[in-house]
């Protein structure tokens, strides 16, 4: 049995990765939207830390996967506040029956 | 197989199913719960790794903050009262058809490319290196994000905040 | 007590004003008393202060404490070098004596208000702002760098305009607090090039690091002239600050704030501030520099003082003679009498801040009747505030036995010495006429307020002494402005405490050419070069002008004072020559100092209608020529646009239209693509991904 690389580590993130995707695409309701964002986040944040350990670069890619939670958190919020927007103005959040960039 | 492996299997495992439960599920409550069984995952990952500290931001942050935010957001959201927290899905087919290519191509990629693998040593505890990192070489980065929190929060209250009624 | 003892107990006296300032800031409107928890605070820092001063006047008399630390060090810079940022703290006897000053005033200030500012709709945030001043003031006297002094100066500046513009629903107090924060804005830019020049030079702020660049012979940009630049740009500070001409104009109309705020900012601290930072930056000041300082801040007095001897309001006679008094000081400095500078802003704070909280009690007893000719015969009605009035009266008049005398007589002495030394005899005749005048002036005030028959019978009745609150800070205050706090001998201050210990004069640094002559260590005049030397900076030769002037300016000065009481006696009190006479006979003379020597309508006519004017110009321009030239262009286009407007119609339109066809038949087919909906737009991503990592292959 091979002993657990860098290659499982990426395995995992890249499926994270695109189960995130999935959702982002699939899903109807604004927040779930959110999870998947969040699933693609962790998934890249993996990456970082994973890279940093096998690729001996000290602890840097260690901060960016700090940073990148740090944003995640603003997103999180800001994009919660959009979403009470949104349901404040159509009563629903469904994102396929909000297509006003249409016009 | 160490004892290792079977950590990181398991802790893959549960990130792995608990990640497609929450885009599966029509119970978007429930797609919260298996949300933060994903969060627990990828800290596992993270320890594994050697990022104690990441890994108990991640939990502090995702599973204290996020989570708690998109819970928030299910609530305010949706009627609770009628239990019709349910969430449809579009496209299915579709959109599995380009992402199972996507997947496919991500994995292809990984898996092929010969990775420069030079690991260096574990520390033991991460804390110390990141906070000095964190107020010498990044510094800069660190203030503009307490800045871009601010900036987040003040932008979020003012979004989300009802329109003062006109006189 | 270990010198880390001391420097907690500092940070302890400065963060306990901003403690009770975020308390009472949020919950001064829910608990209504919180105030006294503020006045405790401050209370307490006094005893602190009075434990710092008593062990580092009386046990580590030549020792500096210095505390610091490095705040951010960002390394090594292109272009620029070492950045890094020093915080710190410095404790020598100039900040020891300013604690005591500074938290004492503020607290008798703080109780004296309790009574003056009873039943006020906002009182619990007016005393949050006293406790953000009590802080910021604090911060500039401890702090041991430029960066936080202008950071601290620039906060009470701030906390200075919200006092100013307490009262706010008066539209005067609302623009004197404008026009004190604008003013004192035309000085701190100054200061802040200074900073900026010598930051850029030395890569610090330290003080101590600056002078001992200085005294190794960098000078800023290789150049003396830079020097002596930046010593005046961060004198500018002072300037606006300390109220000196020519930004002196706003001081006067920042007395439409409560008058407690007018006693502890605008007369006892604030104002003072730039005097100590003059101080402060002293050893870096180059000969020229020094001149330029004696000058501006005789001319002060002077100008202060004459305007002083007119004014009816009882607050704007202080506040003129605030000005004055700034003006000796900074005059004092100049001349390089430093020790005596320092000294008057010590006894000046002490009954300035008297004379303020003094008049305080008459306002109020005459039910906010400011107008001196209104007043009359108050000594009767109000025996504690006329008696305590009388004393700073007296202190600030240079009567021997009063602590006004001793720092006065030492300054006139300081430029009495200066004159006869460099020949700029302007300077001591500038001290002595304000002498006679303040005398004068003082004097005229209490005579007219507190002697004489009731001039307004109806108020005279209601008049009453004010509260135990108000007058024990009088009385307070008016013990610490006799001679024996300060001097053994009630004649000479060089046996005081302040001139033989405390206050020694720093060393210069500034290369010895661009010293005065008489400011040379007896070493250098000798010819042997001497650097890092502490305390020693008089030559003999100046030495011996002072021990010349000695009784000559004691003597003189005290005439003249004698002569000014008697003045004021004669005309106000006597009534042996009419005032109204006088004013008639030198109409012009009255009218100019009446107006204020039409500063303000100066800086009105020139700079404020300056900027109108330039905008009335600029708007004409606008209109005329720019909007000319737009319609012009306009009607060329007109024109041009009606020749091809037929052109395009016949030719271009068939193209257009063949264009919109095709272009219409292909937004038939995209309009598939563009659903509205951003799922399907992550989709089409995806797919773009797809098709670029079939492209480049990355696998």
């Amino acid at each position: 049995m091979i002993h657990v690389s860098l290659t499982h580590y990426l395995v995992v993130s890249a499926f994270l990765f695109s189960f995130g995707l999935y959702g982002v695409v699939t899903r109807k309701n604004a927040v779930m939207v959110l999870m998947g964002i969040e699933l693609i986040l962790n998934s890249a944040n993996i990456n970082f830390v994973a890279f940093s350990k096998f690729g001996n670069y000290g602890l840097n890619g260690q901060i960016m996967a700090l940073f990148v939670i740090i944003l995640a958190a603003a997103e999180a919020a800001i994009a919660l506040a959009i979403v009470l927007n949104i349901y404040k103005t159509f009563a629903h959040v469904d994102v396929d029956k909000i297509n006003n960039l249409k016009e | 197989m160490s004892l290792y492996d079977v950590i990181f299997y398991l802790f893959a495992l549960v990130t792995l199913v608990s990640a497609f439960m929450v885009v599966t599920t029509k119970n978007i409550v429930h797609a919260a719960f298996y949300l933060l069984f994903t969060f627990f995952g990828v800290a596992g990952i993270y320890a594994l790794l050697g990022a104690d500290f990441i890994a108990v931001v991640q939990l502090m942050v995702y599973v204290g903050g996020i989570l708690v935010l998109i819970l928030f957001g299910v609530m305010l959201t949706n009627k609770i009262t009628n239990v019709q927290i349910r969430s449809g899905s579009t496209n299915l087919v579709a959109a599995a058809v380009v992402i199972g290519i996507f997947a496919g191509a991500l994995l292809t990629m990984m898996l092929n490319t010969r990775w420069l693998v030079n690991p260096g040593k574990t520390l033991i505890t991460t804390i110390p290196q990141i906070g000095s990192l964190l107020v010498k070489q990044y510094v800069l980065i660190f203030e503009l994000l307490g800045i871009l929190l601010l900036i987040a929060l003040v932008g979020a209250a003012s979004i989300a905040r009802k329109e003062e009624r006109e006189k | 007590m270990s010198d880390i003892t001391l420097v907690n107990l500092s940070l302890i006296i400065l963060l306990l004003p901003i403690f009770g300032f975020t308390i009472l800031i949020f919950f001064g409107k829910r608990f209504p008393k919180l105030y006294l928890l503020e006045t405790t605070f401050l209370g307490i820092a006094f005893v602190l202060a009075a434990i710092i001063g008593f062990v580092k006047l009386g046990t580590l008399t030549e020792h500096t404490i210095i505390f610091q630390f490095t705040w951010i060090d960002f390394g090594k810079l292109p272009l620029f070098g070492h950045l890094k940022f020093i915080l710190g703290v410095k404790i020598d006897n100039l900040t020891a004596i300013m604690l005591l000053v500074v938290t004492l005033i503020s607290f008798l200030v703080h109780v004296y208000s309790i009574g003056y500012m009873h039943g006020d709709k906002r009182f619990s945030r007016y005393y949050a702002y006293l406790g953000l001043f009590s802080f910021s003031m604090l911060g500039i006297v401890l702090t041991h760098n430029l960066l936080t002094l202008y950071i601290f100066w620039e906060l009470v500046g701030l906390s200075s305009y919200l006092l100013i513009g307490f009262w706010f629903e008066k539209k005067s107090a609302a623009d004197a607090g404008k026009k004190a924060f604008l003013v004192n804005r035309v000085g701190d830019i100054g200061m802040f090039l200074g900073i900026l020049i010598l930051f850029t030079n030395y890569h610090t702020f330290t003080y101590d690091s600056i002078f001992a660049a200085i005294g190794a012979g960098h000078l800023p940009f290789n150049s003396p002239a830079w020097l002596t630049a930046a010593g005046i740009l961060l004198f500018m500070g002072a300037v606006g600050k300390s109220a000196q001409f020519p930004l002196h104009v706003w001081l006067p109309d920042a007395m439409e704030g409560p008058t407690p705020v007018s006693a502890l900012i605008h007369a006892a601290t604030m104002v003072a501030a730039g005097v100590y930072m003059v101080a402060r930056i002293f050893p870096m000041l180059t000969a020229d520099a020094l001149l330029v300082i004696a000058l501006v801040g005789g001319f002060t007095s002077f100008l202060a003082a004459t305007i002083a001897i007119t004014q009816n309001d009882i607050k704007k006679v202080l506040a003129y003679s605030t000005i004055s008094q700034l003006g000796y000081m900074v005059m004092a400095l100049g001349v390089g009498s430093y020790a005596y500078g320092f000294f008057h802003l010590v006894t000046h704070a002490w009954f300035k801040a008297l004379l303020f909280l003094g008049s305080g009690s008459v306002i109020q007893a005459m039910h906010h009747e400011q107008d001196i000719r209104q007043m009359g015969g108050l000594r009767k009605k109000m025996p504690i505030t006329y008696y305590t009035f009388l004393v700073a009266t007296l202190a600030i008049s240079g009567v021997p036995f009063f602590s006004g005398f001793l720092s006065k007589d030492g300054l006139l002495l300081g430029t009495y010495a200066f004159g006869s030394l460099t020949g700029h005899i302007l300077i001591p005749i500038f001290g002595f006429t304000v002498v006679v005048l303040t005398a004068f002036y003082m004097f005229r005030l209490v005579i007219i307020t507190f002697h004489g028959e009731p001039r307004n019978q109806e108020k005279y009745d209601h008049a009453k002494e004010s509260p135990k609150v108000m007058t024990i800070p009088l009385i307070v205050l008016a013990v610490l402005s006799f001679f024996f706090w300060y001097s053994p001998n009630p004649f000479s201050s060089e046996s005081g405490w302040f001139i033989s210990k405390w206050i020694p004069t720093p060393h210069s640094v500034v290369p010895e050419n661009m010293r005065f002559n008489f400011m040379k260590t007896a070493g250098e005049a000798a010819g042997h070069v001497q650097n890092g030397g502490e305390a020693i900076v008089h030559s003999p030769m100046y030495m011996e002008a002072l021990h010349h002037a000695h009784y000559p300016a004691m003597i003189l000065s005290i005439l003249l004072a004698a002569l000014g009481i008697f003045l004021a006696y004669w005309i106000y009190q006597w009534k042996k020559v009419d005032p109204d006479m006088l004013a008639d006979r030198f109409n012009w003379l009255y009218k100019f100092s009446l107006n204020k020597w039409y500063f303000d309508e100066l800086y009105h006519a020139t700079f404020v209608a300056g900027t109108v004017g330039l905008g009335k110009v600029l708007a004409w321009f606008d209109s005329n020529i720019v909007d000319g030239v737009v319609n012009g262009a306009a009607w060329v286009t007109r024109k041009v646009s009606q020749f091809s407007g037929a052109f395009d119609h016949y030719v271009v339109d068939g193209l257009v239209n063949f264009s919109a066809f095709a272009s219409g038949f292909l937004g038939l087919v995209l309009k598939k693509f563009q659903t509205g909906k951003v799922q399907t737009y992550v989709v089409f991503v995806v797919f773009s991904v797809l098709i670029l990592l079939l492209i480049f292959r990355p696998f």
